[in-house]
């Protein structure tokens, strides 16, 4: 009874966005003294850095007339300057400087949002401010912790973020997607097991014996130059709620016991995802390949991370269709196939988030006809 | 969930209201098209004067959990404009028209200590602060100045909820508040909220100037309803128009020039923007500038008038005058009727 009285929109099309949530902003490399202009969950925001190095993201628009406040410049310590009549702002949004006149109005501010840098990543919380406790942030600390190292990029995703999550969840579409790199038929083959918390879904999936995949095979030959034998191989999905999927990839020399634990003799990855909601059908979808071995190799940071971006632009490019099939398409519904455990979680993860926010049942925004 | 300052009006019904202090009745008006309210929030509200359609802004109390409800206190003043005098005098069951809820003077997590002050009816803008930051298990000082213990409204149901983080300071008990020693008392990570007569914000923002604390984290609204001196009937003269105008005790000069068929740009209606100042090329008695656009310097000058919120009160026994100079192509127009 309690589902039914949540209303289960597990199967809808088109989810909407927690606001109670940390989202990746930006890359930390990208927020500079140079203002940036981004999107996040349909609020248009204005980035840039303080001159001690503190990240600020305010609404991107002048209290006065809305110009968009980053097509300004920094000013001051802490201040960003509107481009159209130069009312300045400090990083609490709050107005410091007006033009032709002696005081400030005391109404004049624009909504500031809490920021936070962790994980190379700029995270911004665009929910009710009382509730944005750093401490919420997801686990991503294969990014910046010395014994892993990796690359990534951003792309922007024709998509709602939903989409993309479903994606990571489910990886038997490497076989049909990405069939030249790390697809294979075991992906099917093999049996899966999907666990759950709070806010966390994840799923494990092990292919014992198998030929190595030729993206696979090649990781395993940059530490053992000479295998040519079977391995094991292990996927397990982390999801975090709201939109964070990182996936403990690799394989280990067949029968060396790394189901059991012991992964020495094989390599292990870490894809990391965090994806941010830009309008109810595109996103932001940073991620970046981590790995725990041959550390002092470039080259192999670099191959991995344009192995990964050619694997993700076949995603990229089956997303973008899925979403216009989408649309095209809206007397259609979704149905679940028993793989798509991890992702049915995930959705009724954040169905209880959206319950919580009161926003469950509310169409995603700029989305007609989503039920 | 973000705050908004955009106006949606909707439809309200009084549920109850109820006298909680001398002059303060305490209001609940169910909306029709609910919204949750921020900390810092208010409602626009239309209600007749005299017949007249006429807007009034109220700080929100209190807003039950399924967000229909918001509770409102309305201070009966003696220098009422008229619409708490409307306001209190509305039963049960009266149909309004409200916005839902606006935020202009919104809370800001994040500081490392907060003092709110109220004054008064003030206690309203605040009310609301304080418990988010009780909420949020943040440090503040909740500071709540009032003329009488009768006064006040909430004090008790605040004592309970805030503990030793409220303080009281009664004028009638002899326990008025040293704002000097108050400010002293802060340093520059504090940001102050405060909501309360125009006589008490102006002391805090002058000690607040002495300091080198950060301008911007001394945050107020003022709704412009309070002055320095008791608001009395005074004259409008015109330094290029024959036209005279006296503003009655419970209009203000904005709406008394209004009245009278002149056209004034105008926009806040509480001294904040700055659209509806006029020169001044004549005045007998004192200006009560009630606004917060004109800086201290430019108010002594008297060169200039806010009508929407400032008025004239009288020296001696004179009624109280001010000259104005309107735009030439409205005195001519006038020169012409």
């Amino acid at each position: 009874m309690a589902a039914t009285n949540l209303g289960s929109t597990t199967t809808t099309k088109i989810t909407n966005y927690p606001l109670n949530a940390w989202y990746v902003a930006a890359w930390d490399y990208e927020v500079t003294r140079t203002p940036l202009a981004r999107t996040i969950c349909d609020r248009p925001l204005a980035l840039y850095r303080t001159e001690d190095g503190k990240p600020v993201a305010l609404a991107d628009a002048c209290w006065h007339r809305l110009a968009p406040l980053s097509m300004g410049k920094v000013v001051g310590k802490d201040g960003i300057q509107c481009p159209y009549h130069g009312i300045v702002y400090n990083s609490a949004g709050r107005c410091t400087s007006m033009p032709a006149q002696e005081t400030i109005n005391p109404s004049a501010t624009v909504p500031s949002f809490p920021v936070v840098q962790r994980h190379r990543f700029v995270w911004v919380w665009l929910g009710d401010a009382a509730l944005a406790n750093p401490d919420l942030i997801p686990d991503m600390h294969q990014m910046d912790h010395p014994d892993w190292v990796g690359e990534g990029k951003t792309i922007h995703a024709d998509c709602n973020y939903q989409l993309i999550v479903d994606n990571l969840m489910d990886l038997t579409h490497e076989e049909f997607v990405h069939g030249s790199s790390i697809g294979q038929e075991e992906l099917s083959e093999s049996d899966f097991e999907t666990t759950h918390s709070g806010n966390t879904v994840t799923v494990t999936r092990w292919m014992k014996d198998i030929n190595p995949p030729p993206f696979w095979k090649k990781n395993i030959q940059d530490v053992y130059p000479d295998y040519e034998g079977k391995v094991d191989r292990w996927q397990i999905i982390h999801f975090e709620a709201p939109s964070t999927i990182n996936i403990d990839v690799g394989v280990a020399k067949a029968g060396t016991g790394a189901p059991e634990g012991d992964r020495s003799q094989g390599v292990n990855g870490f894809v990391m995802n965090t994806i941010t909601p830009e309008s109810s059908s595109t996103s932001h979808y940073f991620w970046s390949f981590q790995r725990n071995y041959r550390l002092e190799s470039q080259l192999i940071t670099t191959q991995l991370r344009e192995g990964v971006t050619r694997v993700f632009g076949e995603d990229e490019d089956m997303l973008r269709a899925q979403q216009k099939a989408i649309e095209a398409n809206p007397d259609y519904e979704f149905y679940n196939l028993n793989i798509d455990a991890g992702g049915m979680w995930v959705r009724r993860l954040l169905e209880k988030m959206l319950l919580a926010e009161g926003r469950l049942g509310t169409r995603a925004e700029g989305q007609p006809g989503n039920k | 969930m973000a705050a908004t300052n955009v106006e949606v009006w909707q439809k309200a019904i009084l549920v109850s209201s109820l006298e909680i202090a001398e002059g303060i009745r305490q209001i609940v008006l169910r909306q029709n098209n609910p919204a949750k309210a921020a900390p810092g929030s208010h409602i626009d509200l239309m209600i007749s004067i005299d017949g007249e359609p006429t807007r009034r802004s109220y700080s929100i109390v209190e807003q039950s959990p399924d967000l229909k409800d918001i509770t409102i206190a309305v201070f009966k003043v003696r220098s009422s404009r008229g619409g708490s005098i409307a306001l209190h005098a509305l039963a049960e069951g009266t149909e309004l028209d409200i916005t839902q809820p606006i935020q202009n003077f919104p809370l800001r997590f994040g500081a490392t200590k907060y003092v709110l002050l109220a004054g008064g009816i003030g206690i309203t803008a605040i009310l609301g602060m304080a418990t988010a930051l009780k909420n949020a298990n943040l440090d503040y000082r909740l500071v709540f100045v009032a003329r009488s213990k009768k006064a006040m409204a909430f004090a008790a149901e605040l004592a309970e909820a805030h503990g030793n983080r409220f303080e009281q300071h009664i004028d009638d008990e002899g326990q008025t508040l040293d704002v000097k020693k108050l400010i002293a008392s802060l340093d520059k990570n504090t940001e102050l909220y405060m909501c309360g007569p125009i006589r008490l914000m102006d002391e805090v923002r002058r000690e607040w100037s002495n300091t080198d604390f950060d301008i911007t984290n001394l945050r107020y609204e003022t709704f412009g309803a309070s002055g320095w001196f008791e608001p009395e009937p005074f004259d409008l003269n015109f330094a290029n128009s024959s036209v005279k105008i006296t503003v009655g005790k419970n209009q203000s000069a904005l709406e008394a020039i209004e009245a009278a068929g002149l056209e004034v740009i105008s926009d806040c209606r509480k001294g904040e923007c700055g659209l509806c100042e006029i020169k001044i090329s004549g005045l007998q008695g004192k200006i009560d500038h009630r606004d917060v656009f004109l800086s201290p310097e430019q108010k002594a000058a008297n060169e200039k008038f806010l009508c929407c919120v400032s008025r004239i009160a009288a020296e001696d026994s004179d009624r109280g005058s001010v000259e104005l100079v309107l735009d030439s192509a409205q005195a001519f127009e006038l020169s012409q009727d």
